[in-house]
């Protein structure tokens, strides 16, 4: 295949990448492909173009953190979930509400995250975060004992389909009623 | 928010009663720890569900349960009963704030309320982001991504090779063959396309060959290396032959061209 050639091949050589990787690709990635240079609008095109004419089938190409990726279309879970019967167990509320802190509120130490749900930071919460790779240390807060900053991972983004902490909800979302504690 | 009644069994009994105030049977105590993410957690639930007034809480029973704790203390989780036991502490604060007499000109005191509000307000805004994050789709969960097979493969660059590095090859074939001279001047007959043909046999054999095996500097004299290194030079030139080396001073290989 002479490179260069024409738009089709351009982005079969972009699909055939893109449903061989492991890992979401980015633009720069992506650009490595071709031996001659090319333009990052030149590259956003062609997704855009390879996004449409996938419109009607299984997968879709999705930008999330780290770069562009295929997945299944949400209506197909339900039977790929099927594929895999065993269930992956819950996380618990004190692993997702620790992790809702650091999400909101990061960088934010672990004193914080006390302060914010009223109990000690249970180590196992913090190491099943840790191990999933969806938050790490970033840095340590200067006041003494030096403790950890945390942060969520563009992997945790990966994951939850997000491309930046933006997507999150936001949260005044989630500010109900005032309380009131007067007679 | 806890919809789900309790299952638990305290002393053979089913206990299934979620708490409407703040007072715990000391019994129950456990169950609660478990149930509740905490006490933030157990305060939010009764004023959400039950309209607790936190200025409406029995402080007697609140005092005997806070004593009746510190008892127990060494027979339950102390790190999460002591939480419960400060928010208890906290509360029974407030309120004696508020029955104490107020001299008219503190007027300016803040309303000792105001960090609870703010503490459960914040603490339920996270509870309910936790649970949006959890319901969200996640990769390996609700979210399949493409993963085709293919053989991984990588652009193998050719090494770099010079002229001079093959120069240099070819003095030491002749150094060495100057250590087995001997005094005798073959008159064998020597022809450069025998020895292309003998190199390419053994080529065919072993595939790869270091550029000094193909030399027998023991056995031959400095005529037939000559010839040798001539067939080998001949052969690359016609493209029959592929010399690499990995790196300059190291090992330099021949082998076989195929197709291309």
């Amino acid at each position: 295949m002479s490179e260069h050639s024409n738009i089709r091949e351009l982005k079969n050589v972009l699909e055939a990448a893109l449903l061989t990787s492991p890992e979401p690709l980015s633009l720069d990635d992506m650009a490595r492909l071709f031996a001659e240079r090319m333009e990052r609008t030149t590259l956003r095109m062609l997704l855009d173009e390879l996004k449409q004419d996938w419109d009607a089938r299984t997968m879709e190409l999705v930008q999330v953190a780290t770069g562009y990726r295929f997945q299944a279309r949400a209506e197909y879970s339900v039977f790929l979930a099927r594929l895999n019967p065993e269930k992956q167990s819950k996380y618990s509320r004190a692993v997702m509400e620790t992790l809702a802190i650091i999400a909101y509120r990061q960088p934010v130490t672990r004193g914080d995250i006390e302060e914010i749900r009223g109990v000690a930071v249970n180590p196992n919460v913090m190491r099943q975060l840790l191990e999933r790779d969806w938050v790490d240390v970033v840095g340590q807060r200067e006041v003494p004992g030096r403790p950890s900053l945390y942060a969520t991972t563009k992997h945790f983004l990966d994951d939850l389909n997000l491309r930046s902490l933006a997507d999150l909800p936001p949260m005044e979302e989630f500010t109900r009623q005032e309380i009131q504690l007067d007679l | 928010m806890i919809e789900t009644p309790l299952n638990a069994k305290i002393k053979g009994e089913a206990f299934t009663q979620l708490p409407q105030d703040l007072y715990i049977p000391p019994d129950a105590l456990e169950v609660y720890l478990d149930a509740f993410e905490g006490p933030l957690d157990l305060l939010l639930y009764l004023i959400r569900k039950h309209n607790l007034n936190i200025l409406d809480i029995p402080m007697a029973d609140l005092t005997r349960q806070y004593m009746v704790y510190v008892d127990k203390m060494h027979a339950i989780k102390l790190e999460l009963a002591g939480d419960y036991l400060l928010m208890s502490a906290m509360l029974i604060e407030i309120k004696s704030r508020f029955l104490l007499p107020k001299p008219a000109d503190v007027e300016s005191e803040q309303d000792p309320r105001a960090e609870l509000v703010r503490r459960l307000m914040e603490y339920e805004a996270i509870k309910l982001a936790a649970q949006k994050i959890d319901e969200m789709p996640k990769v390996g969960e609700d979210i399949s991504v493409a993963s085709a097979y293919y053989q991984q493969i990588s652009e193998v660059k050719p090494p770099e090779f010079s002229l001079d590095d093959l120069a240099e090859a070819w003095r030491n074939v002749l150094k060495r063959a100057s250590h087995f001279t001997h005094h005798k001047v073959g008159k064998a007959e020597l022809s450069v396309r025998e020895h292309m043909s003998l190199i390419l046999r053994r080529l065919k054999a072993d595939n790869l060959l270091e550029f000094s095996e193909l030399f027998d500097v023991v056995q031959d004299g400095i005529p037939k290396l000559v010839v040798c290194f001539l067939a080998i030079l001949e052969l690359a030139r016609e493209g029959l032959l592929r010399i690499t080396q990995q790196a300059p001073f190291s090992p330099i290989y021949v082998q076989l061209n195929s197709h291309e």
